[in-house]
């Protein structure tokens, strides 16, 4: 019998529809005479909404979760861009996402559906490129990329001006760009609106995962991927933030009854970077034994807004305690706001990642820590080795399985969940009856 | 005296060692990326020396730096780790690719040096946003190098860096135009060792043994590479000699690179003005580029082929370190630039070490083609 009384999320279908309202909507914006873009998860989502309420975006990195999500799809994918001569350990969310481009196949129907111009930023070897290559790909698309690599700083403190200057310039030529390329009017209401959204959402989204700190959690890692992913659709859409909002009542209420993602929680845990996304029965295979991953360094950091107490807790970055003014103020902001973000501010040192998952470690009250050493992407891979050496060295059991999140033919099932049994041993979980 | 370059080589750790003992108030910096603005630390009196692999199996790195990353990232820690280049005072980068990244972080964390910088060159050098953006930098690199070695850095001091550098860099240039005659009078190797021990010997030094070269070594020479195929090297940082031999030696001479460790270190000069930040910010932002830093428009592909005509080439040896995404990235459209103006290309994939035997194959198969047209 479960220790603790669960039920389904009220909100799950409402996440559903949203998602698969933001990829119709993307293919059919022509249908419309609206415009279609195409960028990164991480990109600025928030600008090209200026150029009007009919622009749509297709974000890379979702969508290249989703083709390795249908395996056989994937296969198709991978191959073609193999064929076309590209390297097997490259990024495999863009191996994915060229290869849709290559079999002309969307993964939710139809042939891929050609944007109209490149909407990017760039921090990682693959980033820029990525896109270079899709512009080529489709004979020449128009390609805006903003790089945002512009320092670290000991999270989070404050960047120098002259970094978000950096940043904030090419962000503000973008918008010449765009009115140029789309030969549109560039709307500062909706920018600034859309600018507002995005702090709404990923203040949001951090708030909720600090619920998970409850126990037992309200929610799993394997859920949060299909809450989370919608900040890495458009984070500055209002359809999107207002729906963090809804969620955020729904899993505190969740908190407030004692409702548990999994029934029979004893063990907690979390994860790294991107999952094997073919192989989401990872996270099932952990509730035989009464544990639950409570999320990840990946879906708290990657839309997640944080900051530190001074005794060194986690929690959300306050909202900006005013909405932008102009577009320079909107752009300044929104600049402060993203290079902040952990996922950013682990790409200059491992030590940065390290605190930030033993915090969740000692908030969210851990037992281990699961490390995917993701052959598919190098950025999120970054200082993984040295991760495990200060997770140990902070007293958590880690284990280390190696797989790809978007690759099914570098993913070792069996061995992965022998590796999970060993490392159950080594928690003292045992395998509950059915 | 052209030897010198091969000795340097061989011996730069002894060369470093020697070089403190002789200053005993200049310190020495290993830095991982040639973006590096080395003007500054030559002002500062600071040797910087690159750090670079051994090409020799290792099993230290393992802990640190998770197997996919590439095989030259994990030699150069393991130089660290190894103790080898227990003589630095400091260490530095300068933002380039994630790989090299992780060789600094890693040593930053586990081989403690007084001096510890991350510079943050911008990797969208083709926005006129990144001049100032890496102006602004410098300021801050200048001071922190100011505060290390307790010296005042002055306009002086940046005129004497940049003159040093600018005399390397022209006299270097001046040595691989030699290699544009019919009868190179060096070999590709030479170029290499020349061109390498330039990245870690006191440049005032390496520009006074080179100016000799030039003047007496270099006229008249021959090497015996008149009538074999001329190549150009270019890929993923290279200095891996044993296969530049190999491949001279099946008959060929490679008369020119596109490679850190060759032609994009030295290829531009600063041009002076009365900023000189900006006038050092403005060198590196308008170099030859790393593939991570050549987007949205493919800069490379004209300047390699501009390379490869120049130089008369009848083919291209396109290499790559395992793993390494940036010219992974690029070598798909470079060989296939490449190939529409009617130079062929060989492509392989290089670890630590080179399996000879195997290479020796591939490159005989290849010259053979470049000659097919002589034997038929």
């Amino acid at each position: 019998m479960a220790k603790y009384p669960t039920e389904p999320l009220k909100l799950w279908n409402k996440a559903k529809e949203i998602r698969e309202t933001f990829y119709r909507n993307y293919a059919e914006a022509h249908d419309k005479g609206g415009i279609r873009w195409a960028g990164g998860a991480w990109t600025f989502d928030a600008v090209p909404a200026g150029l009007g309420e009919d622009v749509y975006s297709l974000t890379s990195e979702p969508y290249g979760a989703s083709l390795a999500f249908n395996r056989k799809l994937s296969l198709e994918c991978l191959e073609a861009t193999e064929n076309a001569g590209w390297s097997r350990d490259l990024c495999s969310y863009m191996r994915n996402y060229w290869g849709s481009i290559i079999i002309n196949k969307y993964a939710f129907g139809g042939p891929f559906p050609k944007p109209d111009f490149i909407w990017q930023d760039h921090i990682c070897c693959s980033h820029a490129k990525w896109y270079q290559v899709v512009s080529e790909l489709e004979g020449g698309i128009p390609m805006w990329c903003v790089d945002v690599a512009a320092g670290g700083c000991e999270p989070f403190m404050g960047l120098s001006p002259a970094r978000i200057d950096y940043v904030a310039g090419q962000l503000l030529d973008g918008i010449d760009w765009l009115e140029k390329t789309t030969s549109r009017r560039f709307n500062d209401e909706l920018y600034i609106e859309a600018c507002w959204n995005d702090f709404r959402s990923t203040h949001k989204w951090a708030e909720i995962c600090l619920l998970n700190q409850a126990v037992p959690a309200p929610l799993d890692e394997k859920s949060m991927y299909s809450l989370y992913v919608l900040a890495t659709l458009q984070k500055s859409w209002k359809v999107i933030a207002d729906f963090y909002e809804e969620l955020y009542k729904e899993v505190e209420d969740r908190v407030k009854r004692g409702i548990a993602a999994v029934g029979n929680e004893k063990y907690r845990v979390i994860s790294d970077t991107q999952p094997p996304w073919g192989f989401l029965k990872v996270f099932r295979y952990l509730e035989k034994f009464g544990c639950v991953s409570i999320g990840s360094l990946y879906t708290f950091g990657l839309e997640g807004m944080w900051n530190y107490t001074e005794e060194g807790q986690m929690i959300p970055r306050a909202m900006p305690d005013h909405k932008p003014k102009d577009r320079e103020e909107a752009t300044r902001m929104l600049v402060d706001w993203h290079l902040h973000k952990p996922e950013y501010q682990h790409f200059y040192s491992p030590k940065f990642k390290s605190d930030f998952m033993t915090a969740i470690a000692n908030d969210w009250k851990l037992d281990g820590i699961m490390l995917h050493y993701n052959r598919g992407c190098e950025g999120l891979s970054l200082g993984i080795a040295e991760n495990r050496l200060a997770l140990q060295k902070a007293g958590y059991p880690v284990m280390t399985f190696e797989g790809n999140m978007g690759d099914e033919r570098e993913f070792d099932e069996a061995r992965t969940m022998q590796r999970i049994d060993a490392f159950m041993e080594t928690l003292g979980a045992e395998q509950l009856e059915e | 005296m052209i030897e010198m370059f091969q000795e340097w080589y061989e011996n730069r750790h002894e060369y470093a060692r020697e070089w403190k003992k002789k200053n005993p108030d200049g310190k020495v910096l290993g830095y991982f990326c040639t973006y590096v603005p080395e003007e500054i630390l030559y002002g500062a009196n600071v040797l910087p020396v690159r750090i670079l692999g051994s090409h020799e199996p290792q099993n230290v790195t393992e802990p640190h730096i998770f197997g996919m990353f590439c095989p030259f990232c994990r030699d150069c820690l393991a130089q660290g780790l190894e103790g080898r280049y227990d003589y630095l005072d400091g260490i530095m980068i300068a933002q380039s690719c994630l790989h090299i990244r992780q060789a600094f972080t890693s040593w930053h964390l586990h081989i403690p040096v007084p001096f510890s910088y991350y510079l943050p060159m911008p990797h969208h050098v083709q926005s006129p946003r990144a001049y100032t953006f890496l102006t602004e930098e410098l300021k801050v690199f200048k001071k922190a190098v100011e505060d290390w070695t307790g010296r005042r850095i002055t306009d002086a001091d940046l005129d004497r860096g940049i003159e040093i550098m600018n005399r390397s860099r022209r006299l270097m240039k001046q040595a691989f135009e030699t290699r544009k005659a019919d009868n190179p009078p060096m070999t590709g190797l030479e170029a290499m060792y020349m061109s390498v021990s330039n990245q870690w010997i006191d440049k005032e030094e390496h520009s006074n043994i080179l100016e000799i070269v030039l003047e007496k070594d270099l006229p008249g020479r021959d090497v015996g590479k008149s009538d074999v195929p001329r190549l150009i090297l270019l890929g993923s940082e290279d200095d891996d000699t044993a296969f530049v031999k190999m491949a001279e030696d099946c008959g060929s001479v490679f008369v020119i690179d596109d490679h850190c460790t060759g032609t994009r270190y030295f290829w531009n000069e600063v041009q002076p003005r009365e900023d000189r930040l900006a006038a050092i910010a403005a060198r590196y932002v308008d170099r030859p580029a790393c593939p991570t830093k050549d987007w949205p428009r493919r800069s490379r592909l004209d300047h390699v082929l501009e390379l490869a005509q120049d130089w008369n080439v009848a083919g291209a040896v396109v290499i790559q370190q395992k793993f390494c995404d940036p010219h992974e990235l690029d070598i798909p459209p470079q060989r296939k630039n490449l190939g529409e103006n009617d130079i062929p290309s060989l492509f392989l994939e290089l670890d630590v070490t080179v399996p000879i035997g195997q290479f020796r194959i591939r490159v005989e198969a290849f010259l053979e083609m470049l000659s097919q047209e002589d034997l038929f």
